[in-house]
């Protein structure tokens, strides 16, 4: 196929769409941009369909181990051994990959990443760059960067392209274009292909079929074209210097292995000491991901072979906040995660906001605890992330690497609670820990309740409109239980038992007084 | 056996009825029962909205009210699951507090597990003649692990018609002040759990949670479902003498 196939100043108009890519800077706190996604019936619908297939994909393979929980275990146990000493394993894998032909470079942040990787593109002569799928380079917003400094960076993983095409925000790991149905991804072809390189075929339907090979024909003229290539990867392993990326489509093979020129961006904690470490994540990924036993594309290159695909390598190795999230010790198992996603499927709240309400490249319940342990807290959006659970516990129960999610959130909470503002929670903590702290006082608000039962409104005006709007709030009994235990509860002795003992006092200094 | 009963703030507050059914059950199993006054709450809201040191006080008086206790029962799996599950986070390794916690968490117990594990019992001889549908609730199923023992204790009534609740593992949207601070997405998990639990056309919705309980009992109410909510103890509390009212 001949580059002639693209429209006209198809270059200058790509150009002009990656400068002005969405960004997720300035997105709303969670509970505003959360309603909004709510009332979106078709999102809704589009998220339900999507992430209940896969959720049950998922089970199922991981169903059919039976060593699953030791394997979790062992990939739990391999990452914190590979996170406490990080510094050894990363100088290792640098050594490892100099070795082999590569060259490392260290990014302290994202723009330092992103100069790096320009610096690294411009030597090369080129303005087009292919991309596999990166989470890492999404994290430092490295198009935008590119495009500022006139590289136009191809995305050719299909979301990912119908993500770009569309001048949209991921919503998923795995998926980015999840929030999206075969109609809606139709039109998105047919109107913005032709402006990126090779345009839709004419009369273009939603068969999935007809879409991925409209993907293709537009993407492989792109394959052919670009010297340069920019990666992210699953693993890194240290003993080798190797670089691991597990895909579906193929579209990453052909990024890693046709170009001249292959750039690598990599967060420092997806090292792995070794190639029996890595086997165990070969397992746990592709099960917890995409639900399958193994996945199509396992793509492996250990630096440079002479004749033989890239013949220029560089890894950057990005920090970017994962020191600092490495120093906290609750938070820090949060850079176990391989990414998998399978918490975003499961969870609940996930399923009814989407990703963007997230508002970061990590959303869903690993995003509530990674982004702000990377971004820190001190904005309402970041801040309002730790709140954005209900804590049931699905996300720790499928995480393929045991991350305790729950307790990450909880300990987030008391960061942001600690934090000044917050004051009317603050206020009616400490006046329900004041009620709560002596069993006389709990009585009294009981009684006070009580009296007040018959002229609580059934609709609420203030905060507690928050329940009152969709629910109807308990009706109040006219006693509490310590209230019917000391009138008559402990007066019934058990069969055959001693009276049961008028209770005893815990430190309450007006423990057991009425 | 002599058991504490842990009544928790939320069903001494608002759930009285809870507590009398599991006094009156126990009783009727030859058991006794005391209720330490000094006892208020676990400290689970508090934990959960990131109130750390408020949470630390009201476990030691937990901790202290309960220390005696040969078992204690807490007919609320949060609860119970705050006990077993955080307090060893609240805690500073090794305190006399972590040590006297550690020591008491494998007395406290759900209502289920009281019955199935310590008691020995599943047919606890109750008669309650309606259709009736189990919500496992969030920390019931994945911090409690309670499996199949309300279900067993559930199919050993007299004269129960037990549905299955479709999406049963699913969380109903409560989580504590999750229900006030992201109020849209908890009213939307709501209406999911109420529109499945009315689609089992049963009478009764049971769990061993009443904060879940209020919250979907709350959305079938403002629906006008004709649902009623009722905790496990009132149904196994329930016989042909004293039926459990609805
Ligand atoms: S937190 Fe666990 S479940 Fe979620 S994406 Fe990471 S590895 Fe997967």
């Amino acid at each position: 196929m001949s580059p002639d196939h693209s429209s006209p100043g198809a270059g200058h108009a790509a150009q002009d769409r990656a400068a002005g890519h969405a960004t997720f800077l300035g997105m709303l706190p969670f509970p505003e941009a959360a309603e909004r996604a709510v009332g979106d019936s078709q999102l809704r619908h589009n998220l339900r369909m999507a992430t209940r297939t896969i959720r049950h994909k998922r089970e199922e393979v991981v169903g059919e181990l039976d060593d699953w929980s030791a394997l979790r275990a062992a990939g739990k146990a391999v990452k914190d051994r590979t996170l406490r000493h990080l510094d050894t394993y990363l100088e290792r894998l640098e050594a490892a990959v100099t070795a082999a032909g590569g060259r490392v470079h260290w990014a302290a942040d994202a723009a330092e990443a992103n100069e790096i990787v320009t610096g690294l593109v411009r030597a090369t002569g080129e303005t087009d760059v292919v991309k596999v799928k990166s989470m890492a380079t999404q994290e430092i917003e490295l198009n935008e960067a590119l495009a500022q400094a006139g590289i136009i960076a191809y995305e050719t993983d299909l979301a990912e392209l119908i993500v770009q095409l569309s001048d949209d925000l991921p919503s998923h790991i795995l998926v980015p274009a999840i929030h999206r149905n075969r109609a809606e991804i139709r039109e998105i072809f047919r109107d913005r292909m032709a402006a990126w390189g090779v345009a839709a075929p004419e009369g273009l339907g939603d068969d999935p079929r007809a879409l991925a090979e409209a993907a293709r024909v537009h993407l492989r003229e792109r394959f052919l074209r670009s010297r340069v290539a920019i990666s992210g990867a699953n693993f890194a392993v240290a003993d080798t210097g190797t670089m691991v990326v597990l895909e579906s489509e193929g579209n990453g093979r052909m990024c890693l292995t046709l170009p001249q020129t292959l750039i690598s961006v990599v967060g420092i904690e997806k090292v792995v000491p070794t190639w029996s470490d890595l086997e165990v994540f070969l397992q746990l990924l592709p099960r917890s991901s995409t639900g399958e036993r193994m996945n199509p594309y396992t793509s492996t290159w250990t630096g440079v072979a002479p004749g033989d695909g890239p013949q220029e390598f560089h890894l950057v190795l990005l920090d970017n906040g994962r020191s600092d999230v490495l120093a906290d010790e609750v938070g820090r198992q949060a850079l176990r995660c391989i990414r998998c996603s399978a918490c975003l499927n499961i969870c609940p709240v996930y399923e009814r906001t989407g990703g963007h309400a997230y508002g970061s490249v990590y959303p869903g319940p690993i995003g509530a605890i990674l982004t702000p342990q990377l971004r820190g807290t001190a904005s309402a959006q970041e801040a309002s992330l730790p709140y954005a659970s209900s804590l049931c516990g699905a996300c720790y129960e499928v995480c393929p690497v045991a991350i305790d999610i729950p307790e990450v959130l909880v300990h987030l909470r008391e960061e942001v609670a600690a934090s000044p503002g917050h004051r009317a929670e603050k206020a009616a903590m400490g006046a329900a820990g004041w009620v709560l702290g002596g069993e006389r006082r709990l009585g009294a608000a009981q009684r006070a309740a009580s009296a007040a039962r018959s002229v609580v409104p059934r609709r609420m005006p203030g905060p507690a409109s928050a329940w009152t709007d969709t629910r109807d709030i308990p009706e109040i009994p006219e006693e509490s239980f310590r209230a019917w235990w000391r009138r008559e509860g402990a007066a019934e002795p058990a069969p055959g038992a001693d009276p049961a003992e008028p209770g005893r006092s815990g430190g309450d200094e007006e423990g057991g007084r009425r | 056996m002599r058991i504490a009963l842990f009544i928790t703030c939320v069903n001494d507050t608002l759930y009285p009825r809870t507590g009398r059914a599991v006094v009156r059950l126990l009783r009727r199993l030859g058991h006794e029962v005391v209720f330490p006054e000094a006892q208020t709450c676990c400290g689970q809201l508090h934990y959960n909205t990131g109130y750390r040191r408020e949470a630390q006080k009201l476990a030691v008086r937990f901790v202290e009210t309960f220390a005696d206790a040969d078992a204690v029962l807490a007919p609320s799996g949060s609860c119970a699951a705050m006990v077993r599950d955080n307090y060893p986070r609240l805690c500073a390794p090794g305190s006399r507090l972590d040590r006297a916690a550690a020591e008491l968490a494998p007395r406290v117990h759900d209502l289920s597990e009281l019955l199935v594990d310590v008691l020995g019992v599943t047919d606890v001889g109750a008669y309650f003649p309606h259709t009736v549908t189990y919500h496992p609730t969030c920390h019931g199923l994945r911090l409690l692990k309670l499996r199949d023992r309300p279900y067993r204790l559930l199919r050993n009534v007299r004269g129960i018609d037990l549905r299955e609740l479709e999406g049963s593992a699913e969380c109903c949207g409560f989580g504590g002040t999750f229900a006030m601070k992201n109020a849209d997405v908890s009213a939307a998990m709501a209406a999911d759990k109420a529109r499945n639990v009315a689609a089992t056309g049963a009478e009764v919705l049971c769990a061993v949670d009443n904060s879940c309980l209020m919250h979907i009992g709350g959305t079938l109410r403002r629906q006008r479902a004709g649902v009623a909510t009722v905790h496990l103890a009132e149904i196994l509390a329930s016989t042909e003498q004293e039926p459990a009212r609805l």
